[in-house]
């Protein structure tokens, strides 16, 4: 790779782990260097586009990248899985956001990442066996198509286990049953780390709290600045309010209000369903002028960002 | 020698500005105040009484020759004017409009004893805007003095830094968090009251000064101000990240869907152009009832925004009376021809929930004011059995902001109790080389209090870093040889050398 000719931002490597996560590699030497596990970016696609957070997957130093790894949920995560091929550039990537996490004084450790959070899990496992710590790994998946990173995981951790919903692959059932297996093979866990869908972090502590296993999870509230400006990103532990963007995004699972973080995860939920339905509108119209008269591609690009009305 | 003029002679009313009609205004994001033409300007000018003593040079924080540049216009010298202003003020388009001139300069003028006071800010603004429509920015040349300068923040503290810096010969690069440069004129000042076009022109002078601006760089995460000076080759680093950090209500229902900070609001739809959705990306619903607690600038602005985006109702919730109102004295009467209810006397108790995560209404107590409180205004105590609910959608807070805590977290500057960066009289730093000033030093305060931090911090600088300041006292000097406050003659003479003198 000629890492002189890439221009800022731009999109390196490209995998689709299925037809809604994909994997982003993208160019920022100097976030490459400062980045540390548990970070985030704040990403815009485009100049119209939203300020999203995005927990930093992986990075690598020497090619001066980091690594995204994305669910299309919203209108934003879809449009990016069309718009961002090698080759093109976000508009923004800012950070690394955020306390990095702690991996220090940790003997025996779980890892628990499940939906959008094995990814951004395995830099901690990673960050726990190099300090030496006894790790086991869990990750969970809804069914066996949509594993990836296994060989990855197996190389960092002392035990893996990968549970699915449909027992397709692996254990089947929830993250939780493969805490609850951990935890009885082992007494003396110092500390589980989990991060995916409030749901499952929320589980994850609550199957820890009866032992008093410290609990971290990894936060994440709709986010504007990112730099603890606006106040958007708060989230409740216990009566005390935190901005996850600053303050976190790792908190203690036990304290953490999840009823609270997934009413506010609801805040724009009618306006990103008609943010939705406006873009597919304009993706099937696309399509139709696409089939009608082999559009070019700039064609293309001007319509998806909006510079040509669609009516 | 034309006659002196005295309060009899000059014209008794003030020049009032043409506005856009408030029932008009509220549906659109144009500019509401329309400036001064021409001849309002000068009748204007005419009503100044140079005045000796000055009292008005020492009300401005920064400390603008106010006769001074209103000789200028009432000589037709505008360019002069222009030249006299950017002497100490390199923003006259955005001061002119933003400043509390009512508690500065105008507070203290002269003729305001017996009349209204000269409009300066006006004259400020008048001034600014025609240096942007003339494109009065041809800098001079200005030989590197090998120094390189790191700016953080791109607010009013570090532009006013940034340029004093480059005209002193260093390279200076600022670093902003956002995508684009400005701080709370960007995100927070909204266009009604302060033009993107202004803040753009603004940047460009700078620009053209040689300033590189350097957006989406989270200072403190992406490389330490440590980093900056030992590894980045920084000679000297300034830090002006602005105060930040709303502080939450802390009643019951605080945390409910429908309350935001006013910031929140304000950088979704002035930076993040929410107004625009679903054109633009980013989300802002307004609800038909807003009520905005507080009543500083940021309250003000955060009202004129719900109703320019649709709110039917728009009430002011401020547990002090209108005499105590922090914000500028324009905007409230602005706000108040706009439709805002103020509930002066008013403080919330709780946010009322609609059962679904979001907003039915507000709970309030009324309040009178009692003895004097440390701050010399009197404490309102809350009036017994006076609560009282009214329906509302959306709670909006501007109640103040603690320290940005990023570079605290991330550094080993010295903070005080507060969080915020602790400064000698220089504005120097715990940290050798490092320097900060405005919102994130003194808490949130004004933009010109701001610039002249920066400013003072830069004169610091130089002198930390041995480049000798030339005063150029105003007097004695022709102002066709001036250009964005700097000597032309002085280009081959002395601002080189001093750029290039260290020390020993
Ligand atoms: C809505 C609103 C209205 C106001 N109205 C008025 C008014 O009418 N008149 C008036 O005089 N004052 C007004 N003020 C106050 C005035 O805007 C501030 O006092 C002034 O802007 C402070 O300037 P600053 O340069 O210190 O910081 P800011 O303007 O806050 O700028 C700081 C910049 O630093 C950036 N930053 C923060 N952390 C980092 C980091 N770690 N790395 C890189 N960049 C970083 C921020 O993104 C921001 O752009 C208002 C304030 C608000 C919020
Ligand atoms: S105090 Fe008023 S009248 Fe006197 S010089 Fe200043 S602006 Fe002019
Ligand atoms: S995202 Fe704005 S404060 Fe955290």
């Amino acid at each position: 790779m000629n890492s002189g000719q890439l221009s800022r931002y731009e999109i390196v490597a490209r995998e689709d782990f299925s037809d809604v996560t994909y994997l982003l590699e993208c160019y920022h030497p100097l976030m490459a260097k400062a980045a540390r596990p548990g970070q985030f970016v704040i990403v815009m696609l485009n100049e119209h586009g939203e300020r999203i957070p995005l927990t930093i997957a992986d990075y690598d130093r020497e090619r001066g990248t980091i690594t995204l790894v994305i669910q299309a949920v919203g209108k934003t995560t879809r449009e990016m899985q069309q718009a961002c091929r090698v080759g093109t550039s976000l508009h923004a990537i800012v950070g690394p956001m955020g306390i990095p996490s702690h991996f220090d004084d940790v003997d025996k450790v779980v890892c628990v990442g499940g939906g959008l959070g094995v990814a951004p899990i395995f830099p901690h496992a990673r960050a726990f066996k190099e300090r030496g710590a006894y790790v086991i790994g869990i990750v969970g998946f809804r069914t066996r198509e949509l594993i990836f990173w296994e060989d990855k995981f197996r190389s960092w951790c002392d035990e893996f286990i990968i549970c699915t919903d449909d027992g397709s692959a692996g254990m089947r059932g929830m993250v939780t049953e493969g805490i609850r297996q951990a935890m009885e093979k082992h007494a003396d866990i110092d500390e589980v780390v989990a991060i995916g869908p409030p749901i499952m972090m929320k589980a994850c502590a609550e199957v820890t709290r009866p032992r008093g296993i410290k609990t971290i999870v990894s936060l994440n509230p709709l986010m504007v600045d990112g730099t603890g400006m606006c106040g958007g990103c708060r989230v409740k532990l216990g009566d005390q309010v935190r901005f996850a963007c600053v303050d976190g995004p790792d908190f203690d699972g036990h304290q953490v209000d999840f009823e609270d973080l997934m009413m506010r995860l609801k805040r724009f939920a009618e306006e990103e369903k008609m943010a939705m339905e406006r873009w597919s509108e304009n993706c099937r119209m696309r399509d139709e002028i696409h089939l009608a008269s082999d559009v070019e591609l700039s064609t293309l690009s001007a319509l998806k960002s909006g510079r040509i009305e669609t009516g | 020698m034309p006659k002196k003029k005295t309060i009899r002679t000059i014209p008794q009313e003030r020049t009032p500005m043409r506005e856009q009609d408030p029932v008009q205004r509220v549906t659109n994001f144009a500019e509401v105040a329309c400036g001064y033409r021409l001849e309002e300007m000068q009748i204007e000018a005419e009503r100044c009484l140079m005045c000796p003593e000055q009292p008005c040079v020492d009300g401005c924080p920064v400390g603008i020759d106010i006769p001074g540049f209103i000789h200028r216009l009432t000589e037709k010298d505008y360019r002069g004017a222009y030249d006299v202003m950017t002497d100490t003020n390199l923003l006259p388009a955005i001061c002119g409009r933003v400043c509390p001139q009512e508690t500065q300069c105008e507070g203290v003028c002269t003729v305001g004893d017996t009349l209204e006071p000269v409009a300066i800010g006006r004259l400020e603004r008048w001034v600014g805007d025609k240096a942007i429509a003339e494109g009065w920015v041809n800098i001079p040349y200005i030989e590197p003095g090998g120094f390189r300068i790191g700016i953080v923040g791109s607010g009013p503290a570090g532009m006013a830094c940034a340029a004093d810096m480059a005209k002193a010969g260093c390279d200076v690069t600022v670093f902003e968090a956002f995508h684009q440069p400005g701080g709370v004129l960007r995100y927070g000042i909204p266009d009604f009251r302060l033009p993107n076009e202004v803040i753009d022109a603004e940047i460009d002078n700078l620009r053209r000064l040689g300033v590189k601006f350097e957006c989406n760089t989270l200072v403190g995460r992406l490389f330490t101000i440590e980093q900056m000076i030992e590894e980045m080759g920084y000679d000297a680093v300034f830090i002006g990240t602005g105060a930040g950090y709303p502080s939450m209500l802390g009643i019951p229902g605080d945390s409910l869907n429908g309350v935001l900070s006013a910031n929140e609001l304000l950088t979704r739809c002035n930076l993040m152009r929410a107004r625009e959705f679903p054109s633009f990306d980013t989300p802002l619903p307004i609800g038909q009832r807003v009520a905005v607690i507080g009543a500083g600038n940021t309250a003000m602005d955060a009202m004129r925004v719900s109703l320019r985006l649709g709110a039917e109702k728009v009430y002011c919730i401020y547990r002090r009376s209108r005499t105590e109102c922090p914000a500028r004295i324009e905007e409230v009467h602005h706000a108040e021809e706009e439709g805002v209810e103020f509930h002066w006397l008013t403080n919330p108790v709780a946010v009322l929930d609609d059962g679904k995560g979001g907003v039915r209404g507000m709970r309030c107590v009324r309040m009178e004011l009692g003895e004097p409180d440390d701050s010399g205004r009197r404490r309102p105590v809350p009036v017994a059995g006076s609560e009282h609910d009214f329906e509302c959608d959306l709670v909006v807070f501007a109640i103040g902001t603690n320290a940005n805590p990023i570079i605290g977290q991330t550094s080993k500057l010295k903070l005080n109790k507060r969080g915020y960066i602790e400064v000698d009289e220089n504005l120097a730093t715990s940290v050798a080389g490092v320097f900060a000033g405005g919102d994130i030093v003194t808490g949130a305060a004004t933009v010109i209090e701001a610039m002249g931090a920066g400013r003072k911090a830069a004169r610091s600088m130089k002198a930390w870093l041995g480049i000798r300041d030339i005063h150029l006292p105003y007097t004695a000097r022709e102002s066709s040889n001036r250009l964005f406050g700097i000597d032309l003659r002085e280009r081959n003479f002395a601002r080189v050398r001093a750029g290039a003198t260290v020390q020993p």
